[in-house]
């Protein structure tokens, strides 16, 4: 089993610290495209770990997320596509994503101080609990 | 909260003791005594780990003669740092490719979070932390995540480093992290400031590093570093490392 579990463990950590034995109407979760997760993969293992802690959740869904970058040098907002990276620098940024910064300069101006404005990596967006708590 | 802090307790679960060797001037040898450190316990047939949470600027794979396209982390169910001379070794390098890695604070936390909750350590006696100079990011987390790290502060015999351990003692102390003690290195003739700093803050001197000019030859070949009179001095720290941490 690969790195998405790791990755997965921390959710399932996080919703069974909120749910606190109740059960989940819906867990929202933002999948950022820059850490490449295998979101079949990812998916398995949360499903895995939720069960492992006895953490019921109706509905799991996912949301993509896109990459923006934005220069801090000359304000340049970009969408940079990994594919163009080749697959080992991209499995480079799977593991941590700030490590984009040793591989894209800026289009405009060349600098590597530039923000990740979305699309790091996976991030809960909404935990719905039974009873109408969040 | 960030999910992937939950996480970092049961990564270190395994870890009897977490070293941080920290210092806010650079160029003290910080990254020289904790790689060596770790080379010492090695030998005592210590399960030892290093981190390199020098983000942006990591170092410690040259005195361990680390080939970073040799040796990569596994994946299972996490990442697996590679066994390097006897050291378990996790570095950004393996993934930053040799290439300049700037990048402003809020990247350095994000990249140490995620190593901290992804880095399978399993079992281990210690786990030695290089961090860079300054009193920044990697050390605020250092304290801030990890539960219980007993940092061992690297000074020279400099009154410019010496005034600014006393501001990281006064650091750690504020947050009620007990240092494991202070080493004094490079040293050139026998004096008391930094024995009298750190017991102003009830931190023992556990150290003294004589400097050694030899000692740069040796960086990048393991075999040549343990020859040294630094690496012997280094190994007498490291008993006493053990002695103090009751392992």
């Amino acid at each position: 089993m690969v790195h998405e579990w790791a990755l997965a463990e921390s959710i399932a950590m996080y919703v069974a610290r909120v749910s606190k034995g109740r059960n989940v109407r819906r867990l929202v979760l933002s999948i950022g495209r820059l850490q490449s997760v295998d979101i079949e993969i990812f998916d398995f293992a949360l499903k895995e770990l939720l069960n492992e802690g006895n953490v019921v959740v109706d509905e799991l869904k996912y949301l993509n997320e896109e990459i923006l970058l934005k220069c801090r040098k000359c304000g340049f907002e970009w969408s940079p596509s990994l594919e163009s990276l080749g697959s080992e620098v991209s499995e480079c940024i799977h593991f941590i994503p700030e490590v984009i910064h040793s591989y894209i300069t800026c289009p405009k101006c060349n600098s590597r101080d530039y923000d990740l404005l979305s699309g790091r990596g996976v991030k809960v967006v909404e935990v719905v609990l039974e009873e109408g708590g969040q | 909260m960030d999910p992937r802090l939950l996480v970092i307790s049961k990564r270190m679960e395994g870890v009897k003791a977490v070293v941080p060797a920290m210092s806010p001037k650079g160029g003290v040898g910080k990254t020289l005594i904790a790689s060596s450190l770790a080379l010492a316990f090695a030998e005592r047939g210590r399960k030892v780990g290093l981190l390199d949470l020098d983000v942006t600027n990591a170092s410690s794979h040259i005195v361990l003669g680390a080939d970073l396209n040799e040796s990569k982390p596994l994946e299972e169910k996490g990442v697996v740092p590679p066994l390097i001379n006897g050291v378990k070794f996790m570095t950004i390098c393996y993934y930053s490719g040799g290439n300049p890695l700037p990048l402003r604070g809020g990247d350095v936390d994000e990249a140490i979070k995620e190593v901290l909750a992804t880095v399978i350590w399993s079992q281990l006696d210690l786990l030695l932390i290089d961090t860079p100079p300054g009193i920044s990011d990697e050390v605020l987390d250092v304290v801030n995540y990890i539960s219980e790290p007993r940092p061992l502060i690297v000074t020279t015999p400099s009154k410019l480093s010496i005034a600014s351990i006393e501001k990281l003692l006064r650091v750690l102390s504020e947050n009620g992290v007990k240092a494991l003690g202070v080493v004094e290195n490079m040293v050139v003739s026998e004096e008391s400031a930094i024995k009298d700093l750190a017991g102003k803050y009830g931190v023992e001197l556990i150290g003294r590093i004589p400097y050694d000019p030899f000692i740069e030859k040796s960086i990048g070949d393991v075999r040549i570093l343990k020859s040294t009179s630094f690496f012997s001095k280094v190994s007498s720290l490291a008993d006493k490392v053990l002695v103090k941490l009751g392992l």
